[in-house]
């Protein structure tokens, strides 16, 4: 057990400041544990989000010394012995209070995209589908909604003035999990995306990509092939810098 | 109070509860063009469901055809030592194949088989490959298939309202303290939002509970902080019973190591996919634990456990995957032995038995769990597990049919309602039985406000006493109150030590005089800080169901003088015939549980006919069998 120093950013939507705490730490254990040391010992009201503590609610994301990521999956043996852990709530998303956002931009943005369409002539229990056809999808799927890629994509970081036409990252593996779902019977995923959602703001710095905890591709498998294959349509010159760089022209003609 | 202090709100149904039973009662409410209120204690799509691994049990049949209703509903009566409700573990096991294919027209997408079908898993206690999976990741697949269908409504109401919420919306972080009851019927639910501490009444005929398990009132647990028996609370201090809360499932397989996670789920597909457990000494050791009632259908040599991976319809299935209970008392027996693991557990071990890229492949999730939070890879060496408290069976009594409970438009539905599981819960009943009891709590709560000519009023004398209650923590200035973290923290130990998995009458005597104890702390818990999102204020709530719900626990748990599945008695070891008629009852009279004993639901020949009659002996009394006998004679066309 050793005593480590903590910073921890309290206040509401009225605005607030770091506060000093010391607190126990003990071996094994991620920076969740010490937010919760500190409510138990030190500051009952502390607000901090989370469920499950395992990494699969998506529920605990913070800035820990700047970076996003989640509380519960931030081991403590990752920072040198005497560095001082600094928390603070999602920079992209309001304050409600501590390190607790509102996260609604997200919820509405769901319901912007036009739901799973099933075809119209299979009834429950005929769908047939091949394990290799459905893991494109699957990869998609994986997401836990921590938002994280939404809260680290610059277009909507400190922009909030894009908020209103950008869906963000977790919604463009939403539209190419249902564009690569083998049975879903609408066939405008691609231009929705472009069109509704803000696609073409994206110019793939891959940032959503690196912070994802669920290590999803969503720059390389979901928002550059759906770039491409909308180019047909649409010229987009970063999609067509994104395949001189990625070469997915090739990989797409090896398949 | 004034009126300003709360939100009023008018539905026709109020589900409590985001998970999976919660939201599929919710769509069915919806669908039958009930205006429906979903309360969610966190955000919308965080459910504790989304931390169920290894799948969705139904007898569809796909990666064996001998699969049927009739062999998963003796699976399940097996399972939970025939205990379980029969017709409740019957509409589950005929039910559960409509319910996973209706999935798939959400947009499911399951793991299939070669033939494109959906993909079947072998799990603890099925007798055939029968949970329909994602990877390990298949609670996480049904929250977001139902949260996106839910969706899907909402659309088709805003194309035709404008409005998303006309007639399906989502409470995300709120809490129901109290439930409203006029003339002993459901009138509302009042509780409070959790971003800014405003109160909400919703006035509603119907209440569906769907509040999950109380797994947070013990110290090892794989379960959040929301588990703390909301519902089974609520539903007591509404006049509803709770039957059976004795039997709790301790998962055999938690993390021990390090001491962050202690408790967090390793799923039991890793033993469904060929992973062993070993103890010190690299014995596999459950093969010294197959109870005389399981002999018939589980290898007694490891190399015919071994075989059945491969060669299931030849060979029976290896003692690792004998039901939850058993693995449990198992791996406890070792550690108290001196054979255990160094953090005081035992090893569990697919490296040695799966290629790396298999292990990845079909444990994705468990592969990254020991990665990122005990720097342990599977792929090369074993993990350390023991078990932890996971499911309660015991919950609100409710009818099989409609899942309402003794206080008309009360209905139940998933972890919180009882019966279903008897003394043991099968992996994978889990998934389906709140799809198949979802549907139907809100199918009914549907049906009960069509037949409910006039809609209770609340009263707001009950109103402002619920407010009251509510606020009776919180004040300025903390000092001199109890700690209300310190008082969980208590409980938590004492349940663990006393109520545990192995129990005596002498320490649940004990645990009875401490929660007494609890009960009279909670008066004098205080929290400072306001009402805006304030965790410290939340708890003290919740500490009231917590206690209330632990004492029920530690009763039933005294009563009940033997040892079967999720309840083990070291001073009465034997599982005994007569016990296997009695449900034990608790109720809330004044500020205490009351208990008392009541005939379990009898099975009906043609279900009772499903079974041997070699088996049957093993559980029914001697009178009971004769009867069996009896009839079955007369019944010659069997």
């Amino acid at each position: 057990m050793t005593t480590r120093h903590f910073r921890v950013w309290r206040g509401d939507d009225q605005g607030g400041a770091l506060t000093d705490y010391d607190v126990e730490v003990n071996e094994g254990e991620v920076v969740l544990d010490i937010v919760h040391r500190l409510q138990a010992t030190q500051a009952p009201d502390l607000a901090v989000r989370w469920n499950c503590k395992a990494g699969k609610c998506g529920s605990c994301s913070a800035e820990i010394n700047g970076k996003p990521g989640l509380l519960c999956m931030t081991r403590m043996n990752t920072f040198g012995p005497d560095e001082t852990v600094t928390v603070t709530p999602v920079r992209t998303f309001p304050v409600m209070r501590d390190l607790v956002t509102d996260v609604s931009f997200n919820y509405e943005k769901a319901r912007e995209i036009p739901a799973f369409a099933p075809p119209a002539d299979l009834k429950p229990g005929e769908y047939r589908m091949q394990q290799v056809d459905v893991e494109r999808s699957q990869e998609f799927r994986k997401c836990i909604e921590c938002f994280l890629c939404q809260n680290t994509c610059h277009v909507i970081r400190d922009h909030e003035e894009n908020k209103a036409a950008f869906a963000g990252p977790r919604f463009f593996i939403r539209a190419a999990e249902l564009d690569m779902h083998p049975l879903d019977a609408r066939d405008d995923r691609k231009e929705f995306a472009q069109e509704e959602q803000g696609l073409g703001f994206c110019n793939i710095t891959k940032c959503c990509t690196e912070v994802c905890p669920e290590h999803i591709k969503i720059t390389d498998n979901a928002i550059i092939p759906m770039k491409e294959r909308v180019v047909d349509r649409k010229y987009d010159p970063l999609t067509w810098l994104g395949r001189k760089i990625f070469r997915r022209d090739q990989l797409e003609s090896q398949k | 109070m004034t009126d300003k202090d709360i939100t009023r709100l008018s539905y026709d149904v109020v589900v409590i509860g985001a998970g999976g039973a919660g939201l599929r009662a919710a769509i069915e409410a919806r669908l039958a063009g009930k205006k429906t209120a979903i309360i969610s204690k966190s955000l919308f799509g965080k459910a504790h469901t989304v931390m169920a691994e290894g799948g969705a049990a139904a007898a569809m049949g796909n990666a064996n055809s001998n699969d049927n209703w009739m062999v998963h509903y003796k699976d399940t009566i097996r399972g939970g030592k025939f205990l379980n409700h029969y017709r409740m573990a019957e509409l589950h096991a005929k039910e559960a194949p409509e319910r996973i294919w209706e999935l798939e027209t959400y947009g499911a997408l399951f793991d299939r088989t070669k033939d494109g079908k959906i993909s079947q898993r072998n799990f603890g206690g099925h007798e055939y490959p029968r949970l329909a999976h994602v990877g390990d990741r298949t609670g996480l697949e049904l929250i977001r298939t139902l949260q996106q269908k839910i969706v899907s409504l909402q659309q088709e109401d805003f194309a035709e309202s404008g409005d998303y919420e006309a007639r399906l919306a989502v409470f995300a972080e709120t809490t129901i303290t109290e439930l409203m009851l006029t003339d002993g019927k459901v009138a509302g639910a009042f509780g409070y939002r959790r971003e800014d501490g405003q109160f909400l009444l919703f006035e509603a005929p119907a209440v569906v509970l769907a509040t999950g398990g109380v797994g947070k009132s013990f110290k090892v647990t794989s379960n959040s902080w929301e588990y703390t028996g909301d519902g089974h609370a609520l539903a007591m201090r509404a006049g509803a019973n709770l039957v059976n809360m004795e039997f709790l499932q301790f998962h055999p397989t938690g993390m021990v190591w390090p001491p962050s996670v202690k408790g967090i789920l390793v799923t039991e597909s890793v033993r469904g996919d060929g992973g062993v457990l070993r103890n010190s000494e690299g014995r596999r050791f459950m093969f010294d634990y197959i109870p005389e009632v399981f002999k018939a259908q589980y290898a007694t040599t490891e190399e015919e456990g071994d075989r059945w991976y491969t060669d299931p319809d030849n060979n029976k299935r290896p003692p690792e995957l004998l039901p939850r209970d058993e693995v449990a008392r198992a791996i406890n027996s070792e550690v108290k032995a001196g054979r255990g693991s160094p953090h005081g557990g035992v090893f569990l071990d697919v490296s040695t038995r799966m290629k790396p890229e298999v292990i990845i492949k079909r444990l994705p999730s468990m592969h990254h769990q020991f990665k990122e939070l005990a720097d342990v890879d599977i792929t090369k060496e074993p993990m350390e597990v023991g078990p932890t408290c996971h499911y309660v069976m015991g919950g609100v009594e409710v009818d099989p049919d409609s899942t309402q409970s003794a206080v008309p438009g009360l209905f139940a539905a998933g972890e919180v309602a009882g019966g279903m599981h008897g003394s043991n819960r099968l992996g994978g009943n889990s998934l389906s039985d709140l799809l198949v009891f979802g549907k139907r709590a809100g199918e009914y709560a549907a049906l009960y406000v069509d037949q409910t000519a006039e809609r209770p009023a609340v009263a707001q004398s009950d109103v402002d006493a619920a407010m009251a209650k509510a606020l009776t923590p919180l004040v300025e200035d903390a000092e001199g109150g109890e700690n209300p973290y310190t008082v969980q923290h208590e409980l938590q130990q004492v349940m663990n030590d006393l109520v545990g998995i192995i129990r005596r009458a002498d320490e649940l005597e004990e645990a009875l005089v401490k929660i007494a104890e609890f009960k009279k702390r909670l008066a004098s818990v205080r929290v400072g800080g306001g009402r805006k999102y304030n965790p410290g204020w939340h708890l003290a709530i919740d500490l009231h169901n917590m206690v209330v719900v632990s004492e029920a626990i530690a009763k039933a748990a005294l009563e009940r003088t033997e040892s079967r599945g999720g309840h083990t008695r070291d001073d009465h070891g034997k599982m005994d015939p007569n016990w296997r008629k009695i449900n034990l009852i608790c109720s809330v009279q004044g500020d205490g549980v009351s208990l008392r004993r009541q005939p379990v639901p009898t099975m009906p020949i043609e279900l009772l006919g499903l079974f041997d009659r070699s088996e049957l002996a093993k559980y029914l009394t001697e009178d009971e069998l004769a009867a069996f006998d009896e009839s079955t004679k007369d019944g010659e066309k069997e």
